[in-house]
């Protein structure tokens, strides 16, 4: 049982890893994310309680509604 | 929740007053004080869920990403740690479920988690939030905090066998976790170089303003603590660390410098934006705040270094004829110099947390130190918009 368990961790279990952070990565570096993660990024900054601030690009969605 | 939290802590605290423990380290509470606190962290993990389905906006913040890992995660980790079985239903005590190296492995796989997922990832959320928020720059990379965050979660996991150098703990299994924990270098300067670079083009604030200088000293900090630790979990390394206050020293620099001024950082902006105050009361005392306690940190952690290694370094002398060189008494004598700096350190810790509550006071009060309008023209004006 031990031995049975050490030799999938070992192989398999590398590999599922290996694979995961490959997702990760092709995840956070897909050009078509670009766009989506610069608008994330800014999310932190939007204001959704003081109207009358000059609005940058990130409230052109979704801010109005709130 | 928060009432829940409370009650936990009280029936933890009054427990180690009456010597009720399972000796397990940061797991000291007892089965019945265990089941409560699930009850309340379910509670919790359910409103942070709810808050995060019924959200407007279609992608969720890298900063929620690490709060859901941090409750996730504890929760898993205080179930499977205190998995025992009472004596009996009227009795305080219970035996775990694990024994022997097993019981060690969980315990530590648990322990070293608790630092990882709550006292790491919770305040990178923090970070991810509070830094952007205050220099009013978005953060410097958000593909790689998606990197480090997943990278982070998936490596912290495994570190925890570091803890068991030179035990019955089999040997390969050390070496997994000494080799996880240097691997966490990666993510945790990741995270470190993205807070810290955020403020790229934003370094004038460091000057200006020093809530935001705080935050990067955290990072700092932050940075510091985890380029020590892969350090310490080196077998080597750990036969001089382990034991000794050199541990006591990393996990203050940890705790109060990167976990402590993380949280201060927060609270400047948070009293400020709850009660919808234009400014703090005084930047002048956040200045004391922060360089009296940056020093108290540092005379905490280079006294405890130095007792430490010292620690360390007699322990493992030997004599010519074989004799260990040292009776254990006198290790603990020569650490009264270390000991009083040590004690000087965090009374000072101390005194600047006071002076951020007393500065927060007012500020909640909607008062403002009138001199500090005159000779500097608002600091704070630049970072003003709170909310």
């Amino acid at each position: 049982m031990y031995e049975r368990l050490a030799a999938f961790a070992q192989s398999w279990g590398l590999l599922l890893f290996v694979l995961a952070f490959v997702l990760v990565l092709i995840y956070a570096l897909l050009p078509s994310n670009r766009e989506t993660f610069r608008k994330a990024a800014r999310l932190p900054l939007g204001d959704d309680e003081r109207p009358g601030d000059p609005q940058d690009e990130t409230h052109d969605r979704g801010d109005r509604t709130r | 929740m928060f009432w829940g939290y409370q009650l936990f802590i009280v029936i933890a605290a009054t427990g180690y007053l009456a010597g009720i423990t399972q000796s397990k380290e940061y797991a000291e509470p007892e089965w019945y004080t265990d089941l409560w606190l699930t009850i309340v962290w379910v509670a919790y993990l359910l409103v942070f869920l709810g808050t995060i389905w019924k959200r407007k906006e279609p992608h969720i913040y890298v900063a929620n990403w690490f709060y859901l890992a941090f409750i996730l995660t504890i929760a898993v980790l205080h179930i499977t740690n205190n998995l025992a079985m009472p004596v009996s239903l009227t009795s305080v005590k219970s035996y775990s479920l694990f024994a022997g190296v097993q019981d060690a492995l969980t315990q530590w796989w648990y322990g070293h988690n608790a630092v990882g997922f709550f006292l790491t990832a919770g305040f990178l959320g923090i970070m991810y939030y509070f830094v952007p928020k205050r220099a009013e720059r978005p953060v410097y990379s958000y593909r790689l905090s998606i990197v480090h965050f997943w990278s982070l979660i998936f490596i912290y996991i495994w570190a925890g066998p570091h803890h068991l150098h030179y035990t019955a703990l089999p040997e390969w299994a050390q070496t997994l976790g000494m080799t996880f924990s240097i691997m966490l270098w990666m993510p945790s300067w990741g995270g470190m170089i993205n807070g810290l670079m955020t403020l790229s083009g934003a370094w004038d604030k460091l000057r200006t303003d020093p809530v935001i200088r705080m935050l990067v000293v955290s990072v700092a900090f932050y940075g510091m603590s985890t380029f020590e630790g892969p350090v310490m979990s080196v077998r080597a390394v750990n036969s001089l660390s382990h034991y000794t206050d050199w541990t006591i020293g990393h996990v203050h620099s940890g705790a109060l410098g990167w976990v402590g001024f993380v949280s201060f950082g927060a609270m400047y902006c948070l009293t400020q934006w709850l009660w919808k105050r234009p400014r703090l009361y005084s930047f002048a005392l956040v200045e004391w705040h922060f360089w009296i306690s940056t020093l108290g940190i540092l005379l905490y952690i280079t006294s405890m270094w130095t007792s430490g290694i010292m620690q360390g370094l007699m322990w493992r002398s030997y004599t010519d004829l074989g004799f260990l060189e040292f009776s254990f008494v006198e290790t603990v004598a020569r650490m009264h110099i270390p000991y009083i700096i040590r004690a000087v350190g965090g009374a000072m810790y101390l005194v600047g947390a006071l002076i951020m509550i007393y500065n927060l006071y007012r500020t909640a009060r909607g008062d403002v130190r009138v001199a500090e309008l005159k000779d500097q023209p608002a600091p704070a004006a630049a970072t003003v918009p709170a909310r």
